[in-house]
Formats: C-alpha cells, structure tokens, sequence
C-alpha cells in the first residue's frame, strides 16, 4: 500500500533545502502541494518524525482517504505512517486489539475475523489506519447505536512533535484523548492504540433492503429502522426529482448469527471465512470527467432500479455491506485531472424543513452527484472537533469542475450554520474559515488543550491553514 | 490556501495600479480573497484601488515595485511576502503579474532606448521578479502565478511589433517557467486577452473581439476554479488565433494592417 499519487501529476523536484518532494493530495484528488515526505518503519523513528520539521511543520498521514486537504502540508513534512503497522495483541478476554497506529482496518480485519471479532465502529473503507480513524473520529453505518470510532478506543500511545510519548484514555486524560479524537493529526502522533472489539459468529451480514420513492418516507423509515438494527443507512438519487425527490434504497441490518445461515449452508461450515478480494485493475485518470450528469443518472437510474422493492434477511459478506467501493480502489480516478469532493453536513433533528430544502437545493442544481448517502447520527461524544451529533447526516460526492458549485455550497454551508449544524471537517476541501467557529464553538477549547500538546506549532496542514484552524 | 473549488485566500498583484490588476482583485475579494498586497510604483493609485478592495471586504497593504530595477527584485518580492496583512507570516495563494505598457509604436520605432525600455517593463522585470516569486511559492510548496499576456504576442502584427514582441516573449518564458515547476505545485496560467478597454489603450479604436477588465477578471477567477494554464479573453480568440497563426505573411500583413 502506498500514499503516493501514481499518476501523471506526481512530480519530483529539487526543491530549496531538501532532497525530495513529492506532489500529494487527498481522496478527492484536489488541491494538491508539495511537501517533503518520510517514510519510517519504526514507533520509534515514527515517534521522532515530527520533530525534524523545518518552519512549515508536519502532518503524520495514513492512507490518504480524507478526501481533501487534511492530510497534506505543503512546503513541509508529510510523514507517511503506513509501514508502522500490525496487530500487536488480541486480548480475547477483554474484547480488544493493540495496533500500530498504522495499520489499517484491512489489515487488522484480516486477522481478527477468522478469530470472532469486528471492529465496533468501521468507515466505509476499510482502507483507512486506526491512526487516521482516530485523528477524524469516523463514524459508519452503526454510530446511532455505537458512537464514533474513537468512542471504542480504551488507550492510545501519542507521541507529541517533541517526541515524548504520552499515554492517552478517556478516563485519566479526558482533555488530551478527546482532543486527539476528532483532532485531525494536529495533536500528535497516534503510535498505538487498544480499540474494543465485538463478538461476531460470522463474517456475513443479514441485511434488509427498501426502496423508497421519497423523502418523507426515507427519514420515517430510518428512524423507526434505527431502533431495530445496527447498522443502517440510504443511499439517495440526487437525480430525482419532483415528486420522486429523495427516492433512496435502504440498507439495514446485523451481522448473522450462526442460526441465521439456513441448515445445510455450506457457508456453514466456515462462517468466520474472510478472505481478501480479488483486487481489480487499477483504472487510468480519466481525461475530463466521464461522470456528467447522464451517465450519474444512468447509474442511479440502474441503482435504484436493480434494488429489490423488499427485501428481508439477505446475507451478504462484510467487503459487499461495507465495502463496496474498495473493489475499485482508484475510483476516484474516474473523476479525472479536476477531481471530486465530498460535501458531507449535519442536520440536527428538529431542522427536517432545512434537510430538505438542502435536498432540494442538490436536486435541482446541475451538479450531478451520486453516492449520496443519508443516516443519522446518535449521541455526541466530548471531542471539541467531533462530527457527529444527534440529527441527519447527508454527503454527495461531485466533480469540482461543476459551474455555480463554489456558491451553492456556500449557500448550503449557511443554510446548515442557521440551523446549528456542521460540515465534517475529515471532508472537507472547500469550507470558508468564518463558518469554523459557528460550526464547532467548542473550537478555543481544542486549540488550548492543541497549544499545551505542541507548544511549538511544529504540527500543521494545508487544511490547518485554509481554515486557521491553529488560531 | 487553495480550496479544491480554485478560490484563494491572499493575492500579490504586481502591477496593482493597472486596470486588469485591480479588476482580477476585485473579481477574487466576494470568493474568499481577503488578504492582498498591492507592488507598484504608483502609490496614490494603488492606494485608490485598495480603498475599493476594503470595501469590499479585504484587508489591503501596498508596497513598492518597479519593474525596471532589478537588482531591488529580491528584496521587492520579500516585502510584499513581508506585507501580506493578516496575523503572522502568510502563505500568497497566487501571484498576478500585471504590469505593461503598449507604447506609440511609430514613436518607439524613432527612439531606440524607449522601445529598449519597453520591452524592459514588460519582459526583462518580469523574468526577473517571476524567478524571485517562484522561488517563494516553491518553498511554500503551493501557489498560482498568472500572467497577463495578450494575443499581440501570438501573432506579431506591424503596427505593434515591439510590444507584441515583449509579449511574445514574456509569454514564452511563463510556458517553460510553468513547465519548470511541474510537480512543485506551483502552476502558471498565462492569460491571452484581445484588445481590453483600459487607461493602456485610452483613446485608441477598438477592433473587434475587444473586452473589458472585468471581462479578463472573469476568465482569470474561471481558469483558477478549473486549473487551466491557458486562457483567452474572450475565449474565441484561441481558434481565431490559431487561424491566424497559420496565414500566410503576405496575407497576414494585408489582413492585420487593417486591423
């Protein structure tokens, strides 16, 4: 696994005062800088990294799936966590994995499935460290029932851009842990942490599928969904419109039990099989976008329609509920040179009119957006700089050469600010730093607990910049 | 920074007294442009210019840059690095190079040393403050520096060949300078307008396909959303040219004599 673009735009130079740069963006694959990168193999090299940055700082990155400027730092250091990585305990008895703060939730997965065990809170890849996990407190399809990522960690180890090390847990260091949660890697370096697992007696998922033809029948359905299963969540046509506006197929369920596979399953026989995915091949950059808003149509078109009307206890495997985009790993390619965002909100509840008229408002633009995905969220958790809180949460995904894009979104951004919402900052590439403080007030508390953490500013990113995160 | 819609958040406009300069400004300040610095000559112009900007919402410093000393670049593009308003050292998002004069080509074709000086103000100073500029946008690791070039340097016409020439020329070095920085994240867009309507071109006949500052600033905000290293103002001129490009010289210069 690497970090590094592997296209046409990844240039290396020699640049003032150091050997190599390298070019690097996010998931989104826009904007990009340039920044000096290292690469340590070990906690202790990992650890030290930090400390080497020159005046523009460091930004410890994973595998580059926060999809915007989060995890580059241009002019600086980039320090590539990934070969600091692997299981290092399963404590069976407590229900719990130490990780390298590497490693990613592939990796780890790989390994404890076989053995009973999932991890409590997963993203939709599984191609993100527990590192990356924690710095943007990722969320999944279960947070109404499981709370964020970082809700499940008992301890990390954070080595702070001095080097030091410090032990972190919500009990004994509430201020730091909760400051690291959510904390976008400006706290420190994740080198381990003991995550909470849960019990699971197969790899396959029983799922219940809907389609419903709109909006008011979706929330109905999710709420009253979400006091029956765990995991749960739309994926909505931005496409359609009118009355068909917010016509979404619903996904709900849990893993199965070994009572749930039907006697004489041959499935039976090896129910915690987990084996990795063929992997396909990797797609060129595509040479303007291919996806315009025919051929998204096309495809939610064919989305909604290939969904059953309904469907009750479908099994299904973990990579195809939770992972179906990892099995075209370079999808965002398909974007081309310009590259995509995410724009994902938080609509808290009580503020459906709001929801709607955001729906409305993507529906009606000629920005076509697919993969959008609608759930909604349980309690928060104390992190300062933590998403999720009670209410909707909506993300589409478009090409950011859309025109009237910039001010749409804007006018969203407000729309979401008027109602005491937020945008999730691990998305974000394009927010203006005014709407920060009113969508994370808590945001002077972070920076204390930030500035006692590294004193010095040794820690920094572009989206640190862009959005004077540092105060 | 950068966001990955193309807006910026702080401007260095070299030639902040020129009307596409100020237009460009103007044109960034409502996208999220909010700390800009003005290096010219003419302080009581630019000083007019900032007035609108603040206005507009952004803060504002003016510093001094003359095109023609060259050996002041350095420490010219330092201070407005220095200037840049706004708490502690900033990052400059992109750089607008601005500065130009067109000259009376039948006077020019009379005095040597002011055609000489032309094509000092409008080349020589540029390739040296663009090589001091993109030393500093190299070591941020990011940044946009835009050119104002024009389509006289496209195809030189008689009646203006000493200022298509610098033109021609400027817009040569940015294509190579653009090329150098592949992979630094620093990119160049040269921007080609036609005949624009400024103080430059006062009093001259318009011919056609000819725009307006705020018209150059559009297309300048447009190819920064869109990453573009290349754009004409208005947008025809790029297959116009590239007929004209291909003319034969006789036909060429009976075509554009009349012009």
């Amino acid at each position: 696994m690497t970090t590094r673009p592997t296209d046409d735009r990844s240039g290396r130079t020699r640049g003032p005062g150091d050997a190599r740069r390298e070019l690097l963006s996010g998931w989104g694959r826009n904007p990009w800088s340039a920044a000096h990168v290292v690469r340590p193999t070990s906690p202790d090299e990992l650890a030290m990294a930090v400390k080497s940055a020159g005046p523009r700082g460091a930004i410890v990155r994973g595998l580059g799936r926060s999809y915007g400027d989060q995890a580059i730092n241009a002019g600086g250091l980039v320090v590539d966590a990934t070969a600091v990585s692997g299981l290092l305990e399963l404590d069976e008895e407590a229900g719990t994995a130490r990780v390298l703060g590497g490693t990613s939730l592939k990796q780890l997965l790989h390994q404890i499935v076989p053995q009973g065990w999932f991890v409590q809170v997963t993203p939709g890849t599984s191609n993100v460290t527990v590192g990356g996990a924690i710095a943007n407190d990722v969320h999944g399809k279960g947070h109404h029932a499981t709370g964020t990522f970082g809700a499940h960690v008992h301890s990390m180890v954070l080595a702070l851009p001095d080097g030091t090390r410090r032990v972190l847990t919500p009990t004994e260091t509430p201020r730091e842990f909760w400051a690291t949660c959510g904390g976008l890697g400006l706290t420190g370096t994740v080198l381990e942490a003991t995550i909470g697992l849960r019990r699971i007696e197969t790899s396959l998922l029983k799922v219940d599928t809907d389609r419903v033809p709109d909006l008011d029948s979706l929330l109905a359905l999710l709420l009253e969904g979400g006091r029956k299963y765990r995991y749960s969540v739309a994926w909505v046509d931005f496409l359609a419109r009118g009355r068909s506006l917010g016509r979404a197929v619903v996904d709900q369920g849990d893993f199965a039990t070994l009572d749930d596979l039907p006697a004489g399953d041959r499935r039976r026989r090896d129910p915690l099989a987990y084996r990795p995915l063929p992997s396909a091949p990797s797609l060129p950059v595509a040479p303007n976008s291919l996806l315009n808003r025919a051929s998204i149509a096309a495809f939610n078109e064919f989305w909604y329609r290939k969904a059953p009307k309904r469907r009750r206890d479908h099994l299904t495997t973990i990579d195809k509920f939770w992972y179906p985009l990892d099995m075209v790993d370079s999808w965002p390619r398909m974007y081309g040179r310009r590259g995509f965002l995410q724009w994902q909100c938080l609509v808290p509840f009580g503020a459906e009119e709001t929801l709607r008229e955001i729906v409305e408002a993507i529906a009606n633009h000629p920005a076509p957006s697919f993969l959008s995905v609608l759930k909604y969220f349980g309690q928060a958790n104390p992190g300062p700089l933590s998403f999720p809180a009670p209410g909707w949460t909506l993300s589409i995904d478009v090409p950011t050469d859309v025109p009237g894009l910039a001010p749409l979104l804007d006018r969203l951004d407000e729309r979401v600010v008027e109602v005491g919402g937020r945008i999730y900052l691990a998305k974000d590439s394009r927010m203006r730093p005014e709407h920060l403080p009113l969508m994370y007030p808590r945001i002077d508390e972070w920076r204390e607990v930030r500035d006692e953490l590294d004193p010095e500013r040794r820690l920094n990113s572009d989206l640190a910049r862009r959005l004077r995160l540092l105060g | 920074m950068r966001n990955a819609l193309g807006a910026i958040q702080s401007l260095l406009v070299l030639g902040g007294s020129s009307d596409i300069g100020a237009a460009i400004a103007e044109r960034l300040v409502p996208g999220g442009c909010r700390r800009i610095v003005l290096a010219g000559r003419d302080q009581e112009k630019m000083e007019r210019v900032a007035e609108r900007l603040r206005g507009l919402g952004a803060e504002v410093a003016i510093t001094a840059w003359d095109a023609t000393d060259v050996d002041g670049h350095g420490d010219a593009v330092k201070a407005a690095w220095d200037a840049l308003p706004g708490d502690g050292p900033g990052d400059v998002d992109a750089v607008v190079l601005a500065a130009g004069v067109l000259g009376d080509q039948e006077a020019l074709e009379d005095d040597p040393a002011a055609a000489a000086q032309l094509a000092m103000v409008n080349y020589v100073g540029p390739v040296s403050t663009l090589l001091h500029v993109r030393r500093r946008l190299e070591e941020q690791g990011h940044g946009t520096i835009v050119v104002l070039s024009s389509v006289a340097g496209e195809r030189i016409r008689r009646s203006n060949y000493v200022y298509g020439s610098t033109k021609a020329a400027l817009d040569a070095f940015c294509q190579g300078l653009g090329d150098a920085l592949q992979g630094t994240g620093v990119e160049v867009m040269v921007v080609r307008p036609g005949f624009v309507h400024t103080k430059m071109t006062e009093g001259r006949t318009a011919p056609p396909l000819a725009t307006t500052p705020g018209a150059v600033a559009d297309a300048v905000a447009a190819g920064l959303a869109t990453g573009r290293h290349t754009v004409w103002v208005p947008g025809t001129f790029r297959w116009v040219m590239s007929v004209f490009r291909h003319l034969p010289r006789p036909l060429w210069r009976r075509l554009s004599a009349r012009m």
